[in-house]
């Protein structure tokens, strides 16, 4: 292969003499060719994520307005102040970490359950692995117009089913248009969705797991949840912190399914969900982005929780 | 587990209870797969028969399980649509063209951090991970700004260089989470090959810039595959940003026209026409899945593991 893509064969001798004793030389020109190979990137990492972060909080101080002819004027941390008094954005917080922490548990209990199942191999468990990616793959604003259909006051197929099949309602519910159901509605569709994704993380980690462990313990009597509690659960902590870890920094920057099933209405409204609407509908370039540097913060605080909670499993 | 059940009970002999267990053991795993598989399946189930129903057995109470008068015309209606037709266009280049940007800009530099060895390596590794962690969010008042007004990046002003509305809005934005992903795999992925390769490629007198097209990159194309795809599936369900950077169908894509589906009248939302078009823009990625899964869950795990 190598002498194939290398055409010109060049004298042997310096050559040879070049690669056994790698020169200043040579590690300048990796320096030089190092840097020239990655400007690229970082010049777009800085492009759209490092400038526009730094706008967004120098924009949260100013009390910018879209479509506005008047100058915006430096108002200092004043749009922060309005921040904390805002009882939606506080509500909308709370809801957020309430998705994310009841999506997160569901879907690490039922991924766990889906791995493990997986794990145990029976027949057909390549075609189950395929079968899973599908909830993945397809859009969010897909299967939350899915859902909503499903959940349909009158002609959805959840009231048919509860109410005439199983006899569990006595009249059909509008799920989507109530402030108690219209939240766990959404939660139950972002687990449907994702839970696939969860257990083909788990499922990663439990295939590296020797078999010789379970058959050690099995030996030496130990009942399946013995095996469960004492081999499986200590070696796939890592899997599951990193799991997690992913999907609640995803499930706390929501935004296509609520967008989609609800619009933020009953109380279901994300904080990216808010963002958007300050933003677009109302036009308030500087609180909007006041809005968004405050998830940004919310969003980092919880990657340092992470983090040190990785340290410590680590020690 | 099943297996070590049997492997301590062979030499006490198999009782009844224990047979018993066993059995009812095996039934509840079986009823547990069909109960997943039900709740996976089940909506797509009912979104295939919902987009051949006839308007009349739509809105009909009791649900009707099945369409009686099983149609096409739902498809008709979408793919006859104007602007369902020219969101898929649309998505098809822009998700096709973050797939190549990234790639482009993103193998290069993989290839500098997994093979090179230069001063700020690591800080340009770090940087690009850390942005995976990133809220698009909390960047959409700032790029919205810079969409419209591209000349702020410099401090300047030019409206008339305005790229609201046009792909070029919604491609570059589509970096920020498909490019460091690519980056990372890709890294990872020249990490692991043999130093030999290069070092071969050398002594012909290759420069690092001939070994990386010539020699390393060809070697990486089931990496390029893998974060090809995720970008691509990326950028093709993408909403945040194709909602807020475009204004009308001739820069729309699929999710913000699915999104946002309006029937012919507003008193009535066209559910059949919904869940077609739904199953139309559904049925690339699975096909790509299909093809793919390896590809896709080699890739999946990488990022997640090694993330």
């Amino acid at each position: 292969m190598t002498e194939a893509t290398a055409p010109q064969p060049t004298g042997k001798a310096p050559a040879k003499a070049r690669s056994t004793a790698p020169s200043s030389t040579f590690a300048k020109s990796q320096e030089r060719v190092g840097w020239l190979m990655t400007t690229p990137t970082v010049i777009v990492i800085i492009l759209v994520a490092l400038y526009p972060l730094a706008r967004a909080f120098y924009l949260s101080l100013t009390n910018a307005r879209l479509g506005s002819p008047r100058a915006p004027e430096f108002v200092g941390f004043s749009n922060y102040i309005d921040l904390f008094r805002d009882d939606i954005f506080i509500a909308d917080v709370g809801q957020t970490i309430y998705f994310a922490a009841v999506s997160v548990a569901l879907e690490l209990v039922l991924g766990l359950g889906i791995a493990l199942v997986i794990n145990s191999n029976f027949k057909g468990r390549g075609l189950m692995r395929t079968a899973m990616l599908v909830p993945w793959a397809i859009p969010t604003v897909v299967s939350a117009q899915m859902w909503k259909w499903m959940f349909n006051d009158v002609y959805g197929v959840i009231n048919d089913i509860l109410v005439r099949k199983l006899g569990i309602l006595s009249e059909p519910m509008a799920f989507l248009q109530s402030p108690t159901l219209a939240l766990p509605a959404i939660i139950m569709v972002d687990v449907w969705k994702t839970t696939p994704f969860m257990a083909l993380l788990l499922l990663a980690g439990l295939q590296v797991i020797s078999a010789d462990l379970y058959e050690a313990g099995s030996i030496d009597g130990a009942t399946g949840w013995q095996s469960f509690r004492h081999i499986t659960l200590p070696l796939l902590a890592p899997a599951i912190l990193v799991a997690v870890i992913f999907r609640t920094l995803d499930a706390l920057r929501v935004f296509d399914v609520i967008y989609v099933m609800t619009s933020g209405a009953n109380r279901t409204e994300s904080m990216a969900v808010y963002a958007r609407r300050v933003l677009i509908d109302f036009q308030q370039l500087g609180y909007g982005s006041a809005v968004s540097v405050m998830i940004f913060v919310i969003i980092m605080l919880f990657v340092v929780l992470y983090l040190r909670l990785v340290r410590v499993e680590e020690v | 587990m099943s297996a070590s059940a049997v492997a301590t009970s062979a030499h006490t002999g198999p009782s009844m209870g224990r047979l018993w267990r066993k059995r009812i053991g095996r039934g509840l795993f079986w009823l547990l797969i069909l109960v997943i598989i039900f709740y996976t399946i089940f909506p797509f189930y009912w979104a295939i028969v919902t987009s051949l129903k006839p308007k009349g057995e739509l809105f009909a109470t009791p649900v009707v399980l099945w369409p009686a008068n099983a149609t096409f015309s739902n498809y008709v209606t979408v793919l006859s649509a104007e602007f369902f037709r020219k969101a898929f266009f649309n998505s098809i280049i822009v998700a096709g063209s973050t797939v190549l940007l990234a790639l482009a800009v993103g193998s290069i530099a993989a290839y500098a951090l997994g093979r090179l060895r230069f001063r700020g390596q690591r800080l340009v590794l770090y940087t690009t991970l850390a942005m995976t962690t990133f809220p698009a969010i909390a960047i959409l008042p700032s790029l919205f700004t810079m969409v419209r007004n591209p000349c702020v990046i410099f401090g300047g002003n030019c409206p008339e260089f305005s790229v609201f509305n046009t792909y070029t809005a919604m491609i570059i934005p589509y970096l920020t989470f498909s490019l460091p992903f690519t980056v990372w795999v890709l890294t990872n992925f020249f990490k692991t090959m043999p130093a030999e390769l290069e070092q071969a490629a050398y002594v012909d007198g290759a420069t690092a810039f001939q070994t990386f097209y010539m020699v390393l990159l060809p070697l990486t194309a089931p990496g390029l595959v893998t974060t090809g795809l995720l970008a691509f599936i990326g950028a093709w369900n993408e909403l945040l940003f194709a909602l807020t950077f475009t204004l009308d169908y001739n820069a729309r894509t699929v999710p913000v026209a699915i999104a946002n589906y309006a029937g012919s009248t507003p008193f009535e939302i066209p559910w059949g026409e919904i869940m077609a078009a739904s199953i139309i823009v559904t049925i690339p990625l699975i096909v790509l899945v299909l093809i793919f899964q390896r590809r896709i869950l080699a890739g999946l795990t990488a990022g997640a593991v090694k993330g």
